[in-house]
């Protein structure tokens, strides 16, 4: 039998697949997203939290687009923490525990709601290929879906193996022969490939837990949330508990170390470094006789609880034995063991900034097939690639994200260009123009952007222009207000009271001069509501610096422009190192602005290249 | 890449002159006027196309990769007479393929070539402009990349400080040291104090290249002219009894101790009613201000009031007509110029002492904008509610700007600037 023809099929119904049917659907292509089962969509496979420090930040920009995981998280959080709340808005990150039940029936809820999205249950095994173009899918009950894209978000399922201790199976997404066919299908594409780790903590039984002995980490008194269309939190709040490994935990440990699976040699995939496993932790820091540990609920009718800081490969006795070990958890008992997962991923310098694969027209990557980490990530590359196989099916631009309006833009630009060494997490400090990417102006970087795009509907597009509106009016009333450096001063400002007079809305700007200060100076103000007042207070206070930064900007602008052929041959570039010429015939850069970033660049080496585009100009007389 | 050629050393009448031929047909070039072109070097017969014999030259054969530009380069060594260097440029002029180099290419192409980095060829242009010692010397240190080794200890220091800062922010609710504001500030010290004198050095480093300025200042008819002749050993100034006969400001340059040293000898500072000689005076008084220092030359040295700076030199002069205690000289007799050469030498030794290895204002500019942001950096990190995400922009903004001074960034206008500066052959 042969199912209808779609324009973009998504597989996969994680958090990179969710986001991309969600964000193919928006702009009105037909879409389907094929998935083991209906119940899996929208699982949280690992630690059940959103957000965190650029990660947050990812989370925003989603939403600003329209995107489905920041309404979803706001549903699900059962505690809300702003990270960073002391260090200036542009590093703070929203993050949320979540509820997984809560979690995986909201995404499923908000993706049955879209009309252009079709939802298959089934496997697909195959791709239908066409020349060098994939023309669609097949299912492992030999029919076949047609369409012009798609979107492969498969996860760990490239030869995933599982390790627990010295046991170890085949595993990932699942170890049956369909998606052995898959995996041969990629590697008839010679795509360039790595092999990478990641560990889960034992799972604990939560009413085995000494609860009342322990330290206790609260939600946020003033919970701060992702989406832009939030008002208020709607689980139930509860608190996680905090806990700490000891000189026993550790002894435990160290006397197991053989056993470890990646201590005992079977694993050979690079794991991350800012996520180590406990193992991990007692060898490289090997003087600390403790680390913290934070017991996360998985869910508010849900036992389990995710102990975040131990994951682990050690055998399941060894499990049992140190985690007994620890304060509060003597009792506790353990529901599902950690275990470490080792799986291949495609280098993603193989891709464009589309998330289309250079080489096979039609098939986009991603989420953790393309060497990143995090729900965050994957849906983030899920909604780039959802929109830009929309585009694709409907003639138009790609939709291309750049390193100074988002997150997104800086991951896939370091994706494409440098490539990972290690499963890759964003960080604030990824972006060089951190102060203007933050999580609270993401609508204003992008929602417009995406009402050009079509990905942003009519609910966020009238609630954004009434706030650009409030917005714009308070600062032209704060442009007005003229006050004199002494009041300013007098109201607990420190700056020199001789100084000139300022607007109201420069010295906002001040870091120690808000709108209480205002106030304070009796000028009439009442009409700004608060949440307009927060934010113009926050623009204010990086003016200065992102006026500093405009010289970078400009300076990298320039740099794009200088479009590298794809067909130039680096190995005939004079002068150009060996192992530079490698370098930029695996990273392919589209610029000299990518070339500048790939690693190991220098700006001879740039030059060079911009000589040899010059020439071959003149060459063809153009 | 197209081939080519220029006279490398100085025009005019000299022992040798070298012509440099670079480019994938230098030898094809270099064959057409020798014959064969030796593997590594040779003596030849060089011969224009209708066989008439130009000159017998030394030919050198640089194999691509082993070249100063890095591409295959011929040099012709030939006797230094402007006629024969003017028939071969001719010669090497009329060969379709060859053109001739722009100026400051040969080393344009080195740096393109991955032969040579910035701050080498700056060093570079500055070697090939030392006139003495202490120049070369301190040429040879940029050009050995002393520079880039500076650069890059700070760029490290002030990574880590960033690193240090990041991973509060970026890991705040994990496990990493909470007060890492000691070691960021004791780093960010470290890093101001060294910049801090290198800057200060660059002035000085702009003298040693420039050539330091000492003028000599007395009331007219005092015997200045008379000195400047006698410390540059010829007659420049004309001396004579009437005050007032220098009008304008001499200049003499000499090599004092290796160092370059302008002297200005000034009108004679007396009030005057002659316009003109009034003119001179004013210009003599301002430029006597801007130099490293001055010699105040007086017939009583403890009549002194104008003092411009800490080490300006006082002198008794004539001290064949009078007697006085401290420095005295006589141009007449030549009595105590032999002190004055030493204790002028002194004091310029003692301010190239003060010279680190940054020697371009270009550097120093780099270094103080750096400097600026760590001061920023320094006095945010001590409020007890520092904004960290403003610290750390500052301290990317001060890491921007010392990758500047190698090069890092902003590549094209300091090549602009680079290559301005160098003269055609180079």
């Amino acid at each position: 039998m042969k199912h209808q023809d779609y324009d973009v099929i998504v597989i996969g119904g994680g958090h990179a697949g969710a986001e991309a049917a969600h964000a193919a659907a928006r702009m009105g292509v037909r879409t389907v997203l094929v998935t083991l089962t209906k119940d899996s969509i929208g699982v949280m496979s690992c630690n059940p939290a959103i957000g965190g420090l650029g990660k947050g930040h990812l989370v925003r920009e989603i939403d600003a687009l329209d995107g489905v995981m920041g309404r979803v998280a706001d549903k699900a959080g059962i505690q809300f923490r702003l990270l960073n709340r002391k260090k200036g808005p542009a590093v703070q990150g929203p993050r949320a525990q979540s509820d997984r039940q809560i979690y995986r029936q909201e995404m499923q809820a908000e993706l049955s709601l879209l009309e252009n999205l079709s939802i298959i249950e089934g496997e697909a095994v195959d791709l239908l290929m066409s020349d060098h173009r994939v023309t669609g899918v097949t299912m492992q009950d030999g029919s076949e879906i047609t369409a012009q894209s798609v979107i492969l978000t498969t996860g760990t399922f490239l030869r995933g193996v599982i390790h627990i201790g010295d046991v170890s199976r085949p595993g990932g997404r699942m170890g049956d022969d369909p998606s052995v066919r898959m995996a041969e299908r990629l590697d008839s594409f010679a795509l360039p490939l790595g092999r990478l780790k990641t560990g889960t903590p034992p799972r604990l039984d939560g009413r085995s837990i000494a609860w009342d002995k322990l330290e206790v980490q609260p939600s946020d008194d003033d919970p701060v949330l992702f989406s832009f269309l939030s008002t208020g939190t709607y689980a139930q709040q509860i608190d996680c508990g905090i806990t700490h490994t000891n000189a026993q935990t550790h002894d435990i440990i160290r006397e197991n170390l053989d056993r470890s699976a990646m201590y005992g040699g079977q694993i050979d995939g690079v794991g991350p470094r800012y996520c180590p496993s406990i193992e991990d932790k007692i060898v490289r820091f090997a003087e600390k006789t403790s680390h913290q540990i934070f017991l996360e609920p998985e869910g508010v009718t849900d036992h389990t609880v995710y102990p975040n800081g131990i994951s682990t490969s050690l055998p399941e006795d060894v499990q049992d034995a140190y985690v007994k070990s620890i304060y509060g958890l003597e009792k506790a008992i353990i529901l599902q063991p950690g275990y470490a997962i080792e799986y291949d991923y495609v280098d993603p310098r193989a891709l464009q900034a589309t998330l289309e694969l250079r080489d096979v027209s039609g098939l986009f990557l991603a989420g953790q097939i393309n060497g990143t980490t995090g729900y965050e990530e994957a849906a983030a590359q899920g909604l780039v690639a959802g929109l830009n196989a929309a585009n694709k099916t409907k003639g138009l631009d790609p939709v291309i994200f750049n390193r100074r309006e988002s997150y997104i833009g800086v991951m896939i630009d370091d994706l494409i260009t440098r490539g990972v060494s290690e499963p890759y997490r964003m960080f604030t400090s990824r972006a060089e123009f951190r102060l203007s990417l933050r999580a609270d102006n993401a609508d204003q970087r992008l929602t417009g952007r995406g009402r050009a795009i079509g990905c942003v509907g009519e609910q966020r597009w009238a609630q954004f222009s009434a706030k650009m509106d409030g917005i714009g009016r308070a600062k032209v009333r704060l442009s007005e207000i003229t006050l004199s450096a002494r009041e300013i001063a007098g109201a607990g400002a420190k700056l020199n009271a001789d100084g000139p007079r300022r607007t109201a809305l420069e010295a906002l700007a001040l870091s120690d001069f808000g709108f209480d200060q205002l106030a304070q100076l009796n000028q009439d103000i009442d009409e700004i509501p608060a949440g307009i007042q927060d934010q113009v207070k926050k623009d204010a206070l990086y003016a200065h610096y992102i006026a500093r930064q405009e010289r970078d900007i400009a300076a990298m602008e320039r740099d794009e422009k200088h479009v590298i052929p794809m067909d130039i041959n680096y190995l005939q570039i004079n002068g150009l190192s060996n192992e530079i010429a490698a370098k930029l015939a695996v990273a392919r850069p589209a610029t000299i602005a990518h070339a500048s970033r790939i690693e190991g660049m220098t700006p001879a080496a740039l030059m060079l290249i911009m000589a040899a585009i010059k020439k071959q100009y003149q060459a063809t007389g153009t | 890449m197209d081939t080519v050629f220029a006279l490398a050393t100085a025009q005019g009448r000299a022992g040798v002159a070298v012509i440099r031929i670079s480019g994938p047909d230098a030898g094809t070039a270099a064959g057409r006027l020798c014959g064969d072109v030796p593997l590594r070097r040779g003596l030849r017969l060089l011969r224009d196309p209708a066989g008439e014999l130009l000159d017998e030259a030394l030919v050198l054969n640089f194999p691509e990769g082993q070249s100063f530009t890095g591409e295959a380069v011929v040099e012709l060594h030939l006797h230094g007479s402007p006629a024969v260097v003017n028939a071969i440029l001719r010669c090497l002029g009329d060969m379709p393929e060859l053109r001739h180099a722009e100026a400051g290419e040969f080393t344009r192409r080195a740096l393109e070539n991955g032969r040579l980095n910035l701050a080498e060829v700056e060093g570079l242009a500055d070697l090939i402009d030392a006139e003495t010692e202490s120049q070369r010397k301190q040429a040879v240190r940029v050009f050995s990349g002393a520079l880039g080794a500076l650069a890059d200890s700070w760029r490290e220091r002030l990574i880590r400080a960033a690193a240090l800062l990041e991973a509060t922010i970026d890991f705040a609710d994990e496990e990493v040291p909470v007060d890492v504001s000691p070691e960021v500030n004791e780093l960010l010290t470290q890093v101001r104090r060294e910049m801090a004198r290198e800057a200060d050095g660059v002035g000085i480093a702009e003298r040693l290249r420039d050539g330091f300025e000492v003028a000599i200042i007395g009331a007219p008819n005092v015997g200045k002219s008379t000195l400047l002749n006698r410390l540059a050993g010829r007659d420049v100034a004309i001396t004579s009894e009437v005050a007032g006969t220098t009008r304008d400001v001499i200049e003499v340059q000499m090599d004092l101790d290796g160092l370059p040293v302008t002297l200005l000898d000034t009108a004679g500072v007396r009030d005057t009613d002659d316009l003109v000689e009034g003119l001179g005076v004013a210009r003599a008084l301002e430029r006597a201000e801007r130099a490293d220092f001055r010699i105040h030359l007086l017939i009583d040295p403890t009549e002194i009031t104008d003092v411009l700076g800490p080490d300006d030199i006082i002198v008794q002069a004539k001290s064949d007509l009078h007697d006085a205690p401290g420095l005295g000289i006589s141009g007449k007799t030549g009595e105590g110029i032999d002190a004055l050469i030493g204790a002028v030498s002194a004091r310029l030794q003692e301010k190239v002492g003060q010279i680190g290895v940054a020697m371009r204002e270009r550097h120093r500019v780099a270094m103080t904008r750096a400097i600026g942001f760590l001061d920023d950096a320094m006095s945010a990190l001590e409020r007890p509610d520092a904004m960290t995400d403003l610290v750390a922009e500052d301290l990317r903004s001060a890491i921007r700007a010392v990758d500047s001074i190698v090069g890092r960034v902003d590549v094209e206008h300091v090549l602009d600037e680079i290559f301005s500066s160098f003269c055609i052959g180079k």
